[in-house]
């Protein structure tokens, strides 16, 4: 019998297993109610009224009639109620319930209470339901349990957490004092408890603000020297297992990890190796919890000289490899799994490096063992920390191998890693395009646009492969099986290097041909757009096979094809193919070969960072001797001929993306979806940064007061701008001028969008070239649909003497811009004042101003828009203007602006029938004014 | 940093529920049935941990109970494996041989016994004598 039923709560027991046995919701509901009507009826206790009541929402029915009742059992001094009451408190109380306010002040008595059991149960209150208002109620209150001298250990261990909960909840409301020197000297307290409760408070704080807490540096390995020195008998309670004091160990290690080694680090060293060493004795017990307290300590111990990471602790690195190794052997499922997450973070040490490759057998035997897929993850993991040009073959080998068998939830990051270890590491290129062909052979299914794209830049920019690209796609198409994403790539590289292979007789232009159309109607219409564009670009290569081409884009199945894209593609390219007959130089031009792509970061490392933060990093950072091996690679890829647009190597990442979509103006030349892919060179326009160029918008100020000017100017470009507006619509003459004198600008693109309140269409689009010397306009119409408070952007992008050219411009179309004169005397002008009386439709600033002058002011209120009207005001010193903006209705603007010359202060008073306006031009005027 | 704390049986019925974060109830009934669906089906030659979310479960299981910790995924996995065992052995000296049903009868206090453990989603106390003694004291109290 459960031991509740011998206290005199028998009742409580029948209730319980009454609602455990219920069938339906309803019966639960139906028991519930039964039971509160008996209990309030009888008025038993009301612990056990209040307890019935909590059941039921154990249950899953929350009952109202409980909060109030839990506020009143608060107010008791019995611990019992007391308890119930807060344990209501905390297990029901959501954020922003109204009940917080009513229990705020119990809470107060009991915090000052002279019983620390009182002021326990309130301090694991506010910990536990941990919100905003929490904090801002008792923040204050708490630092003082923290410190005081009189306060039992108990209090304090709960006050530092207390602290530490509502830190997180509100970090702007950390109280200031003396305390905050004084926390860290808790690592120094007698009273184990009180120090691993402090030292999450002091790891949360110094993590925000590692100076302000460095003294806690010398405290905590003084407590850990103290510790890890101790034998299993000398810490008694706190002895876990013949282990001392392993959870207080591995918070004081973690909370050195905050902070750069100490200068004084031999202490710090010696605890570390002590560590070590423990780990290295005989078991003390054979029971499981023995081992994982010891190697909690350690493994925390290794995060730790992973951080120093210096020549000191070279030893401890490899010692800890060495240590870590043995454990990929161990019986312990838990043991390898960790051991191999840890071999990861020590294989980007440079210390460690070599010790960790020498586990790779190991690793791999894991990869082909391991019955946990969580436990093969961690080994996959591994094998690309540990990756480098020595061992690359082979673990990218290995790594292809287990793809096959691999777990459906792993494969894609597994293709991904592969692909950018075999393009790093690869010494020989044919090699790499193997790879991937293999990737694609084998996880076709995984193999993300990012890595066949990268394939295919590789390729275009390494001349010295393209042949062997070339036959080894052709022979894969030849394959009876075949993965679409390897008929994306056949079908690319054989349009733009088939000649490199098509001296064979076995690959002749006809045969290649042929192969692609047999591929056709098996795939998606992307990849048979994708084919198109092969074709047209083999009418360039072998003119002697352009009528069988010819008789393929003229079939009926592709001019009147249901799919828009591939009948535009196929009428496009077969009048293309006419039109060369009399002009073959177009052709040649238009279907040139790519030239090579910019070199940027790898697509696919990009998404492996977005898939796993961390394991992106491994590579990024190279060691030193990569970062030496790659510099001659990079200098062979640059080989000549270097078209123009050659952008600089960097040595880090020797290759680069076609097809990344960047986010601004240019169109991305995806061959999937960008019908001009292949007609004409626009790849490096579609290499454009991902990111968005900052906004250059400090121009707006000047145009706030006049319509035309200089926009924008470097040493290569004017933006001239010129703007007429009449009610609801305005005329952009944007006017745009090469500036160099040898360089055009090519690719040129300048668009302007839509923003709310206001649609902007192109009258006149900007042209493609801006050629040396010379001026081209683009105009655009702009029209109000409401009222607006953002600008218009201007996006221009471009390539300048094989720069990108990227810019955002903010147009200065204020709101102000749309505005009509409006004339009226004092009377008409006072009774609509007074129309617009309600308090969001006036918008009012008082401000300090340089000088007071009445005609400048008048000047900039009317050549903002607004009509300036005389004697309206009693005080002739104000002044008075009105106006009308137009968007689809007109929205009335009334102004007053009284000067106050003695403090040179302004008061400015906008109405408008719209809130906004009002607010807007206000904050526009002030600007000027001031 | 703990950010819940579940005990459930092996049909999915909780037991407690601790949390450290702040959730909604829809949430929480969501984490726990995902929890719950997560650790059933692992075999004891798995490892006790897991990854969920963005976090990790850190799980031990005692006869048909399931006693798993959410933490943070950079936390360290055998120290709050350890913390739930030891947690374990509270109750079980605090119940005397605990059982699933004391957890039903006595969540009260039970919940009681998880504030002197682990507060604010840290670790508070470690010492089973020192938390078996407040118990005591608190339950003399009653």
């Amino acid at each position: 019998m459960p031991t509740v039923a011998k206290d005199g709560m028998r009742g409580l027991a029948v209730f319980i297993s009454d609602i455990r046995n219920c069938k339906s919701k309803e019966a639960e509901t139906k028991r519930i109610n039964k039971e509160l009507a008996t209990r309030l009826s009888m008025d038993i206790t009301k612990r056990n009224t209040f307890v019935n009541c909590y059941s039921s929402f154990y249950s899953g029915t929350m009952l109202t009639i409980g909060h109030i009742e839990a506020v009143n059992l608060l107010s008791s001094n019995k611990y019992t109620e007391k308890q119930i009451g807060y344990l209501f408190i905390s297990v029901l109380l959501n954020d922003g319930n109204d009940l917080v306010n009513l229990i705020i002040q119990n809470i107060k008595n009991d915090l000052s209470s002279r019983n620390p059991i009182h002021v326990n149960l309130a301090l694991h209150c506010i910990a536990n339901v941990g919100t905003r208002e929490m904090a801002e109620a008792f923040f204050n209150e708490i630092p003082k349990l923290l410190i005081s001298k009189e306060d039992i250990d108990q209090v304090k261990q709960s006050a530092a957490l207390c602290m530490l909960r509502l830190y997180r909840a509100a970090p702007d409301l950390l109280p200031n004092g003396d305390w905050q020197n004084r926390v860290v000297h808790l690592l120094n307290d007698s009273h184990l408890g009180v120090v691993t409760a402090a030292s999450s408070l002091i790891h949360a704080l110094a993590e925000g603000n590692p100076e302000a807490y460095s003294s806690a540096v010398g405290f905590a390995v003084n407590r850990l020297s103290r510790i890890v020195t101790s034998t299993y008998q000398d810490l008694q309670d706190y002895t876990y297992y013949f282990v001392p004091a392993p959870w207080l160990s591995c918070k004081l290690l973690r909370l050195l990890q905050l902070f750069p080694p100490p200068s004084e680090q031999a202490r710090l060293i010696e605890c570390l190796e002590v560590i070590l060493n423990k780990a290295q004795e005989p078991p003390k017990s054979k029971k499981i919890q023995h081992s994982n307290a010891k190697n909690s300590v350690l493994l925390e111990a290794i995060n730790l000289i992973i951080h120093l990471d210096n020549d000191a602790v070279c030893p401890l690195l490899v010692r800890a490899t060495n240590q870590l190794g043995q454990f990929l052997n161990h019986r312990e499922t838990n043991l390898r799994y960790l051991a191999l997450e840890s071999l990861a973070q020590l294989a980007q040490c440079d210390f460690s490096r070599e010790a960790v490759k020498k586990h790779l057998d190991t690793v791999i035997q894991a990869l082909k063992t391991e019955r946990d897929v969580s436990v093969r993850q961690r080994a996959v993991d591994l094998l690309y920390a540990m990756c480098d040009r020595s061992n690359a073959e082979r673990i990218v080998q290995e790594m292809l191998a287990y793809l096959e068998a691999a777990d459906y939830s792993i494969r894609e990051e597994m293709v991904l890693k592969t692909a950018i270890l075999s393009e790093k590491y690869a010494t020989d290129y044919n090699w790499y395009v193997d790879v991937i062909l293999q990737l694609i052979r084998v996880a076709g299914d995984y193999v993300s646009e990012e890595v066949w794209h990268r394939v295919i830049q590789v390729v275009t920019n390494r001349e010295d492969i393209q042949g062997y690209a070339a036959k080894t796609c052709f022979d894969a198409l030849q394959q009876p099986a075949c993965h679409e994403n390897m008929v994306k790539v056949g079908g690319y590289i054989l349009g733009e290097f088939g000649n490199l292979i098509a001296g064979d007789q076995r690959s002749a232009p006809l045969i290649q041909f042929q192969l692609l159309q047999t591929r056709f109607h098996l795939c998606s219409s992307t990849t048979r757009s994708l084919i198109l564009s092969a074709y047209i670009k083999m009418i360039n290569l072998f003119p002697e096979i352009k009528t069988e081409i010819e008789d393929v884009l003229r079939s009926d199945v592709l001019q009147k094809n249901s799919d828009i894209e591939l009948q535009q593609r196929a009428l496009e390219y077969f009048k293309l193919s006419a039109i060369s007959a009399s002009n073959t130089e177009m052709l040649a031009t238009v279907l040139e070969e790519m030239p090579p792509f910019p070199e940027r970061e790898s697509s696919i490392l990009a998404k492996l960072k977005k898939k796993k933060p961390a394991a992106a990093k491994v590579i990024e950072s190279p060691t030193n001797e990569d970062k030496a091996k790659s510099l001659p690679v990079a200098k062979m890829s640059n080989d000549p001929p270097i078209p123009q647009a050659a952008p600089q190597q960097s040595s880090q990442d020797l290759l680069v993306d076609i097809f990344a979509t960047p986010n601004t103006a240019p169109a991305p030349a995806a061959p999937s979806a960008d019908p001009s892919y292949g007609m004409t060179n626009t790849a490096p326009a579609a290499a454009a940064p991902s990111e968005p160029p900052p906004l250059i918008d400090s121009h707006c100020q000047k145009f706030f007061l006049k319509n035309s000017g200089v926009l924008y100017e470097d040493e290569n470009l004017q933006i001239g701008i010129k703007m007429e507006f009449r009610e609801r619509l305005g005329r952009i003459q944007l006017f745009y001028g090469n500036k160099s004198s040898s360089v055009d600008i090519s690719s040129f693109k300048a668009d302007v969008g839509s923003i709310e309140g206001l649609n902007i269409s192109t009258h006149q689009e900007a042209p493609n070239t801006i050629t040396v010397g010379s001026q081209f306009q683009h105009i655009v119409n702009a029209e109000t649909t409401k009222d607006f408070a953002l600008f218009p952007i201007l996006s221009i992008s471009g390539i300048y003497g094989g720069q990108h050219l990227s810019l955002r411009i903010a147009l200065p179309v204020y709101m102000t811009k749309f505005s009509a004169t409006a004339t009226m005397d004092a009377n008409q002008f006072f009774q609509r004042w007074r129309g617009l009386e309600k308090p969001d439709q006036q918008s009012q600033a008082v401000f300090k101003t340089t000088s007071i002058n009445r005609e400048a002011a008048s000047g900039i209120l009317s050549s903002c828009g607004l009509t300036v009207l005389e004697g309206v005001d009693p005080n002739k010193e104000n002044h008075v203007a009105a106006g009308i903006l137009h968007s689809v209705t007109t929205i009335g603007v009334l102004l007053r602006l009284e000067p106050n010359a003695p403090s040179s202060m302004y008061r400015l008073t906008i109405r408008s029938s719209v809130p906004a306006a009002s607010e807007n031009i206000c904050r526009l005027l002030q600007s000027h004014l001031q | 940093m703990i950010r819940f704390i579940l005990i459930q049986n092996r049909a999915g019925k909780t037991r407690l529920a601790k949390w450290y974060m702040q959730f909604d109830d829809d949430e929480k009934q969501k984490l726990i049935e995902e929890v719950h669906a997560l650790v059933t089906i692992r075999d004891a030659k798995h490892t006790n941990f897991v990854e969920f979310r963005d976090y990790k479960i850190i799980y031990r299981r005692y006869a048909g109970l399931f006693f798993c910790l959410c933490v943070d995924v950079n936390d360290n996995n055998l120290k709050y494996l350890e913390a739930i065992h030891n947690f374990v052995e509270v109750l079980n000296e605090y119940f005397h041989n605990v059982c699933e049903l004391d957890l039903v009868f006595n969540f009260y206090k039970v919940y009681t016994v998880v504030d002197e453990t682990f507060l604010a989603g840290e670790i508070r106390e470690t010492s089973q004598n020192k938390i078996i003694r407040q118990l005591q004291t608190l339950s003399q109290l009653e």
